[in-house]
Parts: C-alpha cells; structure tokens; sequence
C-alpha cells in the first residue's frame, strides 16, 4: 500500500519519521502490538464494544458549537469542537478506551501510563476502573506538583502514580519510566502511550483512535455549514494527539488548512519553549525518528512550557512529516498570549479551556482567515486542573 | 586482527567483561580506569558514552551517565581521551556501549572512523534496530572492522536469537531476565537456569555473555556455569561512588569478582 499522511509504511514511516527504535526487551511486546492491532480494531466485535463506551460512556458524539462572539471578535467563523465535555474533561480518554480493549484482547492484565498534564493518566485510570485493571501511572515530579488535582483524581480511581524523579521530572522522564516498568515486565503488562508518540505502531494506533474527532467533525459540519470541509482546522501539539486526531479526515484535502500550534513558553528563542517545529533537529525519543530538541551532541534537552501537556522535547512522526512537507503550517504560542486566551474565551463564550487549549485559541489572530471561512478550533481540554495556574496568574489574565 | 574473537579462542570460559561510564565519577577518569580494569584482568572492557535519557539502563547508570555529562562528557571528548590507548592497553577488547541518537547526530561514519582509530572493537546500540543496523549500519561498521554486539532477552524468539547469531561476529549479549541494567533477579527459582540452558542448547555460532543484574563473585561464577562469561556494569559503577582514587578502586573490585 501507498504510504500516505493517514496511513504510515509497514515499517512506521511517515516519510523519513517515525520507525520503532527499541530496545530488545521491547521487541517482542511492540512486535505482538503491530502484528495485532489492524485486525483486533477491525473486529466488529472490537468497534461494537468502542463505539457503545464512546456514546455511554465518554458521550460522544461531542458538540461541534458555533462561538458566535469569538467569531464577531475575529470577523471570522469559529466552531469549537467540544472534547472538552468528554468524560474526565479531554479527547484522551477516547485513546483510552480503545487502548484497554485492545489490551484486554492481548491478554494483558496490568496497565501502565505516562502522564504530562494529568488528563491522560486520569484518562488510564478511569478506563482501568472500568475494566477492573491494575493502572500505574508515571508522572514527573514537577508535574506532579503543578497538576494536583489530577493526581488526586487518579488515586480517587484507583490507580498507583508514582513520581519521575530523573531529569527534568516532566513528561519525558515520566515517559522513559513508563518505557522501563514495560522492560521489567514483558509479559503481563500493556503500556497505553496517551499520544502519537513512541515506536510504531503507537503513533498510528493513537491516531486512529482519536481520529473520530474529525470523523464527527466532517458530519457536523455538513450540518452546520453546507460543506464538510472547512477552511481551517486548528489544534495544540505537545505530542500531538489531539491534533492527529482533529487533522485524520482532513489529512487527504488539500484545501483544508491544517495550523498545529505549539508552547513557545516565554519566547520561542529564550532558552525556555517546547516549540519542537521550530527548535528540534531529526533524532531518536522514546522509539521513534522525529523531530525533537536536542544539543549539537545529541543529548535530549530540556523543554519549557506553562502548560504540563505541552512541555516535551518532540512530535509525534506524523507531525515531524507534516511540519517537514509543509502540509501543516506551525505557529508558536508563548505562555503570556495562551492565559489571555483562557480569558477570552471564558468571557465570550462562557467555556474556560485548558492551558493547553489555550494555546491552539491563541493562534486566531494570526490565521489570516476572512469572513466567510470556516474555522474549526479543536477545544481539547477544559480547565478546571489549571485553576490554580489560572489563580496564580490572575494578573496577566484579567 | 579481531581482539574480541582472540579473548574467546584465549580463554574459552569464565571471560570477565567490565562496563563503565566514560567520563564518571570525573571526566578523566576514563583512561585510568580502562587500564587498571585491564590490568587487574578483565577480558573485555565496555565503555558506556553517556546519554540524556538512557531507556534501557537502571537508577545507578542513568545517574553515572548524569554526571559524566555534566562532567563535560562527550563523544569528542572521549575519542580525544582514547587516543593512543592501544599502546598501552593492547590487547583487550574495547566496546563502545550507548544510544542511537549522539552517534546519529555525530553522523554513523563519522563515529565508526573515529572509534575505530581510537581503538574500538565492537559497539552496542540496544535501540538500534535489526533491520535498520542490516539496512544502513552494517556496511559502514563492516568497512571499520567494528563488531555489533546484540541483546537476547528471554522473550526472544528462537528464531529472531537464529537471525542476531548470523549477524554476529563476537559474542552474543543474553539479558538475564526482565529489567533494565542493576536489577536484582526476581525470577521464579529455575526459570533463569532453563533461559540460560534453552540457549545453550541452540549451539549457537558464538560465544556468549550473560548481563544484568551480575555484581559481584558469586553472581558471576553462577552466571558463567551457562555461558562463556558475564558482564559486570551498576555494581562496578557502585563502587567508584565518591572514591578519591578510581583506578584503585577498579582493581580492588575486580581483584574481588575473580577471587
């Protein structure tokens, strides 16, 4: 088969990124994933079980809700995809449920997690709960503390979180501790990677999974506007889950716009941004070929970013090849331009995002988008786990 | 010449192989190191180039690979240190152990020519995969004499441990259980031995070396009942924490494997 942006080479490859870069005591797990994960998916059986707990369980599918005065603000047309009204507040727990179902198709009876913002790991846990499965969850320290509430959350559902104290103590760490509980247990354990990251076929797993984002999408917009393409589809990337899934149906319509929008942090040169587009050379992370930051030496570096989902060193291959090819257009967002967006769109529309979110609503005015083009912002997140950023900042949002 | 084959023909059972991180507990300890190790009578010695996030490695060598890089630790730089080192070192084998992304971004040819020069015999990349080392890997390493060293996990297919055997010309590196580097073996009591045994029984094409989780005496003359030796890494890094004279240090922990 042709390889595509939807559709990556047996191998893992989206053009020169992606691949599967591990270690031989991850062969044999990877191995049993990639050979099993097409047809377990394809089984009626399979998509009977997913699509019932994505309708009764998480609710979907999510509104696509015209933001009238957001749109009047941009003299444009603004649609706001609500993953945010999912259950436990994201798009990751529809990554989630089809991960566990898979996992319980493998045979797997233990559950491991990385966690940046704490949305996915809530995300495993909730599913875990659910299926009745041993879930823990790596986290970095720093993370930990920023995100509180969430780690609250994930023991309230049972789960183990335990804390990534190496390196930088965010999601890289918590994501090389995740990869090395799966090197010590090779047998019972399943390893749900919450973004389109990690070594093939974890990048197009993820991707499909969440690729009912844009699947609903096309039906509302049809609903909605007369056509199912709009001219602009926008979301945040930190790995890039959330994206991956608002950009698949879009992916093959070249008239689709699609604008992935990173952390700049405090400025995409200063020393302290996750803006991976823009910094990152080709390189190996966590399995796979992608673009990541790095030092001339080839040691991973440190990212910054206000927002805990955003704040890793890479991308997911698919948006390393989308950045490469120009399919997508990159912008950069800094911490200070994402909290005022937390305050526009609370005050006109009445929905506070995630900081994350944040950053992808940031972006509007640098769209170009005129007044009659269709513009569909991917609302990942809501942001009751920011609250207390939210608090602190105050100053800079009001 | 190939010095890792001549160690196998020299001595055909109970080979020490030594692991350190270059450039830890200071950065240049390396040399001294490399040879008090040979001295003391290691038969091979790895040389451990520190990475940012080692995936495959435990607390203890994450932790050495964070200070030799802070140390100032780089593929530069330890090229630099081993120069000349085969006038004094002539003899045992030197592995370069470490991860993908440094030697891609130093560039592949580039590393071989350069660790070649330096002395090298054989490499290890634990995430560097089968198919891409055939693909892209093998002919440069071929062209500078330099020997790939794969991982057997027990998990690994009798048939892909086949494939790593015919790619192989040094030894072959069997993971003693499930874990990264320094864990304690938490195996049923017998379920190591018959990995072990299920191996051996393959008569495989080269010789082989059991790692992780082998630290000290008693653990390595068990491990070298089932293979033609064993690799020592956290243990030896262990006991180089805050010693003054690392040298010193290498040969009284060697002196205590071999004992």
């Amino acid at each position: 088969m042709k390889p595509t942006y939807q559709q990556p080479t047996e191998r893992g490859y989206y053009g020169q990124f992606g691949g599967a870069f591990i270690p031989e005591m991850l062969y044999p797990n990877v191995e049993e994933l990639r050979q099993q994960y097409l047809s377990i998916m394809a089984e009626p059986e399979f998509q009977q079980e997913y699509q019932q707990l994505l309708r009764d369980y998480v609710g979907r599918p999510t509104p696509l809700f015209e933001a009238k005065r957001l749109s009047a603000k941009y003299n444009t047309r603004i649609y706001l995809k609500r993953e945010d009204l999912c259950h436990t507040g994201a798009h990751k727990v529809n990554n989630t449920v089809g991960q566990i179902l898979l996992a319980k198709r493998l045979g797997k009876t233990r559950i491991i997690a990385e966690t940046g913002a704490g949305q996915h790991g809530v995300a495993t846990a909730t599913v875990c709960a659910l299926m009745g499965m041993e879930c823990i969850v790596y986290m970095g320290e720093i993370d930990m503390e920023r995100q509180k509430p969430n780690v609250y959350r994930m023991r309230l559902l049972g789960a183990e979180v335990r804390a990534a104290m190496s390196g930088s103590r965010t999601l890289k760490d918590a994501t090389n501790e995740a990869i090395r509980d799966w090197i010590s247990n090779p047998v019972d354990t399943h390893y749900i990677i919450g973004s389109v990251v990690g070594p093939h076929p974890y990048p197009d797993l993820v991707a499909r999974l969440q690729a009912v984002i844009s699947e609903e999408m096309r039906k509302q917009l049809l609903e909605k506007t007369g056509s199912e393409l709009p001219q602009y589809v926008v979301a945040c990337v930190g790995g890039g889950s959330n994206a991956a899934g608002a950009f698949y149906h879009f992916l093959e319509e070249p008239s689709v716009q699609l604008v992935a929008v990173e952390a700049a942090g405090h400025g995409i040169y200063s020393g302290h941004s996750a803006a991976t587009s823009v910094l990152g050379t080709p390189g190996v992370i966590h399995g796979s070929r992608t673009l990541l930051m790095q030092d001339e030496d080839g040691q991973i570096t440190e990212p910054y970013s206000i927002s805990a989902g955003l704040d890793y060193p890479g991308i997911g291959p698919l948006h390393a090849f989308l950045a490469d090819s120009k399919r997508a257009r990159f912008i950069s967002i800094e911490d200070e331009q994402a909290l005022k967006a937390v305050a526009e769109c609370s005050r006109l529309e009445g929905i506070i995002p995630a900081l994350e979110t944040a950053h992808a609503l940031a972006a509007l005015d640098q769209l170009g988008a005129g007044p009659d083009d269709v513009v569909v912002i991917n609302l990942s997140g809501r942001g009751d786990k920011d609250l207390e950023t939210y608090i602190k900042y105050a100053d800079a949002i009001m | 010449m190939n010095r890792i084959k001549d160690a196998f023909e020299k001595k055909q059972k109970n080979l020490l192989n030594i692991y350190f991180t270059a450039g830890y507990p200071r950065l240049h300890d390396t040399v001294p190191i490399l040879k008090a190790l040979s001295e003391s009578g290691a038969d091979l010695i790895e040389i451990g180039m520190p990475f940012s996030d080692p995936l495959a490695d435990g607390p203890v060598i994450q932790a050495s690979s964070t200070v030799a890089l802070q140390n100032g630790m780089n593929l530069r730089v330890l090229f630099e240190q081993l120069q000349g080192i085969r006038e004094s070192v002539p003899e045992t084998p030197i592995l370069l152990m470490g991860y993908l992304n440094p030697v891609m971004q130093f560039g592949v040819d580039n590393f071989c020519r350069e660790a070649a020069a330096a002395g090298a015999d054989g490499i290890i990349l634990p995430d560097l995969p089968l198919d891409d080392y055939v693909a892209e890997y093998q002919d440069i390493f071929r062209r500078h004499n330099l020997r790939p060293v794969f991982l057997i996990t027990p998990q690994t297919a009798p048939e892909r441990i086949r494939r790593i055997d015919e790619l192989t010309d040094s030894f072959l590196y069997l993971v003693s259980g499930p874990g990264t580097t320094g864990g304690a073996n938490t195996q049923a009591e017998g379920v190591q031995e018959a990995y072990f045994q299920r191996i051996e029984a393959m008569n495989l094409r080269n010789p082989r070396l059991i790692g992780f989780g082998i630290g000290d005496k008693a653990s390595f003359q068990n491990a070298c009942q089932y293979a033609e030796g064993a690799i020592i890494g956290s243990a030896f890094i262990r006991a180089l924490d805050g010693v003054d004279d690392a040298p010193a240090a290498a040969k009284r922990f060697v002196s205590s494997v071999l004992a």
